[in-house]
């Protein structure tokens, strides 16, 4: 009898980059319902829009480049990059701004490095950078949480605002957005207030931001999640909240009223999705553990670095980006001891 | 009240790096007991079923032959004879589809049974190995055509000749790959067989300890063997954690001992030696029957056979003969694999004989076996060095492996890749990692080739500078020593019983020498823990060494001669 060949291992194989992406997915959930909750509806509108942009420009790529085009998109990873960057960018923030970036996260960070798996930059970062640098109002035009505005948008009106800027009649845009917690305890800061005193502002919770830090914990269940699903690692998020403390400890036991203490670090901005979601991106993240560690440390302390003496209120994507660049040598220089190389009395 | 008949403290056990928890699937070949196969109309023996020189004929077209008989050797120091697994006549000596990687079909002799199954008269029994010396059980072990049962195939009289002192004698029941229950159904039936060989094999090496490694999911092997120990024996029976590749002689040694094989050296030079259950069992009918190896256990199982079970089978048996044995094929039958479903190979065709390395015949249905669809990019998650045993970084050896930079991925410590399959397994792109792996050893040998062929033109000049020199003092050398003969001429006759014993330390160094060059010549591929695909590769590279400048030494004797 003849039968076909194939290769070894002849084994099912238990996993498979859809099912990583559909687990981050899933993970995304409880944070994004959390920012609903405390923001609007926006940030889901903004998520549709993402996904719907990246699938639309990833295809048009892969049939220009005469590529697989349902293989491709089921790998789920645009759909990621999307909503990463829907969730980054505030819940305001002009359609067309949303489908710039998707552009260029998809075409020229993604696809014309070869797409997923050769590109050296993560795409929802480096499309965050790109907008923040060129239209940093709207990109920093938060809206406050629920409970702190006398003015909510409804779902019509979050959407007219996104897609034709216009307000219901009576509001202007300085009157519905505020600034993020970030923002606030740094202006607060450079007019030489102190911490206790800033800190009387209803704008903070117990650790960060109002409603912010709720965001923060919801993210930090599905990371966790992740971590139990073992579709991401501990070294990456540990290694960067512990940069990310250890530098605020330092300077927060050294002088208290002029540096927050680490938990608002922590739970302020992007630094729990950064740690879990953003930085523990596989294809340019590092690939060793040992440069996972210093990878992750680093940027937990390049983020503190530009919080406190930088030019940009939130600090994890121009962090990730550095690190991305750095991560080939760090690799290089991280190679694990293989069996039967030197070590303990083998030689 | 103490009872000192089994050593039951726990042993420290170390951890090897990553290794991989999958579905066993043993139950399925462990729930019918042992056959013996019946004698097919045809038996076909591979010349070659061992990593070395193939065997040379000894034998006729039309010759009869005995079962015990050898029918075929080559003196080579790394070459192993083959015998006659029944009585019957010689039909045949040509080419035939062997169970090879490659495909290619290699020479066979092929026997007709006469159904009477005779045996030849075989060599003496040593009942009394004790007293025997190392070199006659040595001899013993090469003669009865022992290798690696295990898949290695590498001849075993060679691990036996280590040349260092061993402490420890390791016996390796792991049987770590899924599906397969051959050992543990031969622990289970013959333990006594198993010990007797570990006792020879102590004796022989003069080691210190004997340890039977066996995954704990073997819990009946160890206790039966547990049961036949004797309280003087210094052999333990040693439950390992069940990890996927435990079974591999590097990780073995590593769980047993903490210590680790150096890259491109052999377990002897920690004091260790390492042999499968199976050829233990070998040995030990080799020594105290006479028996030469003619017979081996093999799993038939997966979806795709009727009855999965073991079967004792005489060698050169065609698989398609063995499988009807097992009630045939069932019509999920996708794939038959020669070996378990990590490290095994596909079959095109079931017209193979079993040769002394088959271990299972694996035929798979699809589900069991899905064919794994398009491969993706690699997105650098970093699974596969996390379950690579060998702790290497299987991305970034594809990543150089794919862009044919044979040197970067050779400093990624390519050649300390054991293929056990673990990053393939567990790869969310599916890319075949191993299949890469492979690629780039064969292609670096290739150019390692090249390199030292032009390395040789250019030393040739140096060569034969060197033989004229080398003759000259030869020359010298020879009229002094017969100057020195005449004159001790009177002496010489008592002397002669000395001499052949001086002949045989001799010998047994050069055997000694040729071996440790066999070793360090496959070294790079990991020889001792091979698969028959691995097999395949030695000898495509041992052809290719052999055809290219061995050292100096040999270059002036070819040229000499
Ligand atoms: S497991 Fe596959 S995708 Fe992940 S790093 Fe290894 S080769 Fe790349
Ligand atoms: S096949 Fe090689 S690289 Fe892959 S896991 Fe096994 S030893 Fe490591």
């Amino acid at each position: 009898m003849e039968f076909q060949t194939l290769t070894s291992p002849h084994t099912a194989l238990p996993n498979s980059v859809n099912k990583v992406m559909l687990q981050v997915i899933l993970a995304l959930i409880p944070g994004i319902v959390a920012m609903t909750w405390y923001f609007g509806w926006g940030t889901l509108i903004n998520i549709t829009l993402a996904v719907s942009c990246a699938v639309g420009f990833e295809a048009l790529v892969l049939w220009l480049r005469k590529r697989p085009i349902v293989a491709t998109l089921g790998d789920l990873s645009a759909v990621v990059t999307a909503i990463l960057f829907a969730i980054a960018v505030p819940p305001t923030l002009p359609w067309w701004l949303t489908v710039m970036g998707m552009g260029f996260a998809i075409i020229m960070v993604k696809q014309l490095y070869g797409g997923l798996g050769y590109n050296p930059f993560n795409p929802a970062m480096a499309a965050y950078v790109l907008l923040l640098i060129s239209y940093p109002v709207q990109m920093t035009s938060w809206l406050p949480p629920m409970s702190l505005s006398a003015q909510t948008l409804g779902f019509t009106e979050s959407l007219s605002l996104i897609f034709t800027g216009a307000l219901p009649s009576g509001l202007t845009m300085d009157a519905i957005t505020m600034a993020t917690p970030l923002d606030e305890m740094r202006t607060q800061l450079d007019l030489n207030h102190m911490i206790s005193e800033i800190r009387e502002s209803p704008l903070w919770g117990d650790f960060g931001g109002l409603g912010w830090e709720w965001v923060g914990n919801w993210f930090l269940l599905g990371g966790l999640w992740m971590l139990y699903k073992r579709t991401i690692t501990w070294h990456i998020p540990l290694s960067f909240l512990a940069g990310l403390i250890l530098m605020a400890a330092v300077f927060w036991l050294f002088d208290p009223e002029s540096h927050p203490f680490p938990q608002f670090h922590v739970f302020s901005g992007g630094a729990i999705l950064g740690a879990f979601f953003i930085a523990t991106d596989p294809v340019t993240a590092c690939t060793t553990k040992k440069g996972q560690l210093i990878y992750g440390a680093s940027i937990g302390v390049i983020v503190y670095v530009i919080r406190t003496w930088g030019g940009y209120p939130d600090a994890v994507a121009f962090a990730v980006l550095l690190m991305n660049m750095a991560a080939p040598t760090i690799d290089h220089y991280t190679q694990p001891r293989t069996y039967g190389h030197g070590g303990r009395l083998s030689g | 009240m103490h009872t000192p008949t089994v050593k039951q403290h726990a042993r420290q056990l170390w951890r090897f790096h990553g290794g991989l928890h999958l579905p066993d699937n043993k139950a399925l070949s462990l729930q019918r007991p042992l056959r013996t196969a019946d004698l097919p109309d045809r038996l076909v023996l591979p010349l070659q079923q061992h990593i070395g020189e193939p065997a040379e004929p000894l034998v006729r077209v039309g010759d009869s032959v005995l079962k015990g008989q050898k029918i075929a050797d080559n003196p080579a120091p790394v070459s192993s004879p083959v015998h006659a697994p029944t009585s019957g006549r010689i039909l045949e000596i040509s080419d035939q589809p062997v169970p090879h990687p490659s495909g290619l079909p290699g020479p066979c002799i092929i026997i007709e049974p006469d159904g009477q199954d005779r045996w030849a008269t075989l060599p003496e029994p040593i009942t009394d190995y004790r007293s025997a010396s190392a070199g006659t059980l040595r001899t013993r072990i090469r003669e009865s055509g022992i290798v690696g049962m295990g898949g290695a195939t590498f001849p075993s009289a060679i691990k036996l000749n280590p040349g260092k002192p061993i402490k420890t004698l390791i016996i390796n029941g792991a049987e770590c790959e899924p599906y397969i229950t051959c050992d543990d159904l031969l622990m289970q039936t013959y333990p006594e067989r198993v010990l007797e060989g570990a006792r020879i094999l102590l004796r022989l090496l003069d080691a210190e300890e004997c340890l039977i490694a066996v995954e704990d999911n073997k819990p009946s092997a160890i206790s039966i063997l547990h049961t036949h120990l004797q309280e003087q024996d210094r052999i333990e029976v040693v439950s390992i954690p069940t990890l996927y590749p435990s079974g591999g002689e590097k990780q073995l040694i590593r769980i047993l001992t903490g210590l680790e094989v150096p890259s491109s050296g052999y377990p002897a030079q920690l004091g260790i030696v390492c042999h499968n259950v199976a050829t233990t069992a070998a040995i030990a009918d080799a020594v105290l029957e006479g028996k030469p190896l003619i017979s081996r256990i093999v799993t038939l199982t997966g979806d795709g056979i009727a009855e999965p079970c073991n079967i004792e089978t005489p060698l050169g048996i065609p698989a398609s003969d063995l499988v009807v044995q097992a009630a045939g094929y069932t019509d999920k039958v996708s794939q038959l694999i020669l070996g378990g479903p990590m490290m095994g190979f596909d079959l095109p065709t079931d017209q193979i004989p079993i040769t002394k390395g088959a271990n299972c015949l694996l035929a798979v249905s699809e589900a069991e076996a899905p064919p794994t669809g398009a491969t993706l990019a690699c997105i650098r998650c970093g699974r596969c060095a996390e379950a690579c045993p060998a702790k290497l970084l299987p991305q970034q050896m594809y990543w150089y492996s794919r862009a044919k930079d044979l040197e970067k991925a050779q400093d990624y410590n390519l050649f300390d890749c054991i293929e056990c399959g673990c990053c393939s397994h567990v790869c969310p792109s599916h890319i075949p990692l191993v299949q890469y792996f492979r690629y780039a050893k064969t292609e670096s040998w290739a150019k390692e080739k090249e390199r030292r062929e032009a390395e040789h033109a250019k030393q040739r000049h140096e060569f034969r500078i060197a033989r004229l020199e080398r003759l000259e003092a030869e020359r010298k050398a020879r009229l002094r020593k017969k100057k020195a003969d005449l004159k001790k001429k009177p002496a010489r006759k008592k002397a002669s019983g000395s001499d052949g014993s001086k002949k045989a330390a001799i010998e047994a160094a050069l055997q000694r020498a040729a071996a440790k060059k066999a070793q360090r010549q496959t070294a790079p591929k990991n020889t001792q823990n091979l698969t028959a695909a691995q097999q395949a590769q030695i000898e495509a590279a041992d052809q290719r060494r052999a055809e290219q400048a061995p050292p100096a030494n040999d270059t002036i004797r070819e040229e000499k001669e």
